[in-house]
């Protein structure tokens, strides 16, 4: 049993020195020519464009459902005025950029995982390869391009619409006006606030994008396996998400110490 | 700019040598997949211009004999070489040089199943050629109508039968008028009729002459039609090659077994 432990460790360790050289290989190739830009646009509008109605409608949902819970609490010490901008801070700081990544980790990270799981076993990434096509560029390197051009406009699309579903649950109630509704929420947040938060996610879309398809082009076993893969894209992806999100807060703070106040 | 090679003379007069008469060369080549060995000291020729099959049972090392040609997957030991280029050691650009002479027909066509089969023969010509959409278009449904799919264009992959796919998948395969095609188990999955189409487009090839072909099969009676020179492959090793002829009339208990065996794919 100890032997049979030993070997999933060592199996568990290969394939994280495997996927880190994959990563690796494509952030070479991010940077070097030739870039295949005409697919990686394609792959902007498939990846990026096409998620963002879920981002728009969950972010309305966790805005109203934040806001709710915000004045719940605020309502005890009479600061009821507070609940744009603790709204907004709480969404661009960290709500924001964390459940856009793990939104697109399920969406994207399945798409990817079980696309390229499919290429691989029907033969369609050889067939590139034959074609002396770099299947690697041309798969692999325009989704992770994609990626992190796409998760920081969609996590800025994610922080307006929570900000919105905010407004639409503090009008409900108040009667608030847009106006004054999105001046009490600028009032706390500066650029400090939205940048370094919102760029993080670019680290995101990179993580979500080479997981994904590292799995993805390496898969095996035939349909099991693409199945296999595009479950591991996502459980992996977030799971790794939600560490880097940690190590990435930390930096924040430590370069941007106005962050954390 | 297309991807066939230059002729003879003007090969001589860009590098002073005479291009190869032999299209395909594998030298002692051995490969192993963990502790089962695939390819064992495999080395065959094939000459250019002609039509060569590498025959035998599901799970000899054929399509891995292929694979090594295009450079898909790399000898443990031994050389691979498609006109005078060493194959094996190529990467990159050299490598991409080479494909571009080499037409591939996979066993399932492999056809790229997010675009239309149009634009699946237009592919190679997009990335290899400065066409102009026009001019790829009206050459894509060219090669689609050579294989009977002139109406086939804007379909998508999933909408065709076996035997269309394959023969969309040749269409693509010639696309770039390659030098060398190489076929894997062109009537594998086909009823016998269809599978006689993709054979009878295969000798068109054959016969409108230029092409060398090789082609991985286990259908007897295609690869008697199809080649002019035939190897068998048994447990890795060549156990058997000549002509047809001489392999129907081989006294080897293992090639009579399987050369007199009723198997149509």
């Amino acid at each position: 049993m100890l032997d049979r432990a030993g070997r999933a460790v060592l199996e568990r360790l290969a394939m994280a020195g495997d996927a880190s050289l994959f990563a690796l290989r494509a952030t070479r190739a991010l940077v070097t020519p030739p870039f295949e830009v005409r697919e990686t646009v394609r792959q902007l509008y498939e990846l990026g464009l096409r998620s963002a109605p879920l981002i728009a409608v969950s972010g309305l949902a966790v805005g109203v459902v934040l806001s709710m819970h915000t004045r719940a609490s605020l309502e005890r010490f009479g600061a009821e005025s507070m609940i744009p901008a603790g709204l907004a801070i709480a969404l661009v700081r960290e709500t924001g950029p964390l459940t856009a990544g793990l939104l697109l980790s399920g969406r994207i990270g399945a798409g990817i995982g079980a696309e390229l799981g499919a290429m691989r076993v029907t033969e369609q990434i050889d067939a590139l390869e034959a074609t002396a096509v770099d299947a690697f560029r041309y798969l692999v390197v325009t989704r992770v391009a994609a990626c992190i051009v796409a998760l920081p406009i969609l996590t800025t699309l994610m922080n307006f619409a929570g900000m919105l579903g905010g407004f639409v649950a503090e009008t409900a109630i108040t009667g608030m006006t847009l106006t004054l509704y999105f001046e009490r929420a600028f009032s706390l947040i500066d650029m400090t606030d939205y940048i370094p938060a919102t760029l993080k996610t670019m680290v995101f879309g990179f993580v979500i994008a080479s997981v994904s398809s590292y799995l993805g082009y390496t898969t095996s076993s035939g349909t099991e396996g693409v199945g296999r893969a595009s479950t591991r894209a996502v459980v992996l992806s977030s799971i790794l998400l939600i560490v880097t999100n940690v190590v990435l807060v930390r930096l924040i703070f430590f370069f941007f110490p106005e962050a954390a106040g | 700019m297309t991807a066939r090679p230059a002729s003879a003379p003007q090969e001589r007069r860009r590098t002073g040598r005479t291009p190869s008469t032999v299209a395909v060369r594998l030298e002692h080549v051995s490969k192993s997949f963990g502790t089962r060995k695939v390819l064992d000291d495999v080395s065959l020729e094939v000459r250019t211009g002609t039509a060569f099959v590498i025959l035998g049972r599901s799970g000899t090392g054929k399509s891995v004999a292929l694979r090594h040609i295009v450079g898909l997957m790399r000898p443990d030991a031994g050389r691979v070489f498609v006109g005078d280029d060493e194959v094996n050691t190529l990467e990159g650009a050299e490598l991409s040089r080479v494909r571009k002479g080499i037409g591939f027909l996979f066993q399932n066509a492999a056809l790229f199943d997010s675009i239309t089969v149009g634009e699946n023969v237009a592919f190679p010509l997009r990335r290899h050629t400065r066409l102009k959409d026009a001019d790829i278009r009206a050459r894509a449904r060219e090669k689609l109508a050579a294989v009977g799919l002139a109406r086939e264009y804007d379909k998508m992959p999933a909408d065709l039968s076996g035997g269309m796919r394959k023969r969309a998948g040749l269409a693509r395969a010639l696309a770039l008028d390659p030098a060398l095609l190489l076929v894997d188990e062109p009537s594998a999955g086909l009823d016998p009729i269809t599978a006689d189409e993709i054979d009878q487009l295969l000798l068109d090839l054959k016969e409108g002459g230029g092409t060398t072909i090789v082609i991985v099969t286990h259908n007897i009676p295609s690869a008697r039609q199809l080649g002019d020179e035939l190897v068998m492959l048994h447990e890795g090793r060549i156990v058997a090659r000549g002509t047809p002829d001489d392999l129907a009339g081989s006294d080897d208990p293992l090639v009579m077994a399987f050369m007199t065996s009723h198997n149509t794919g």
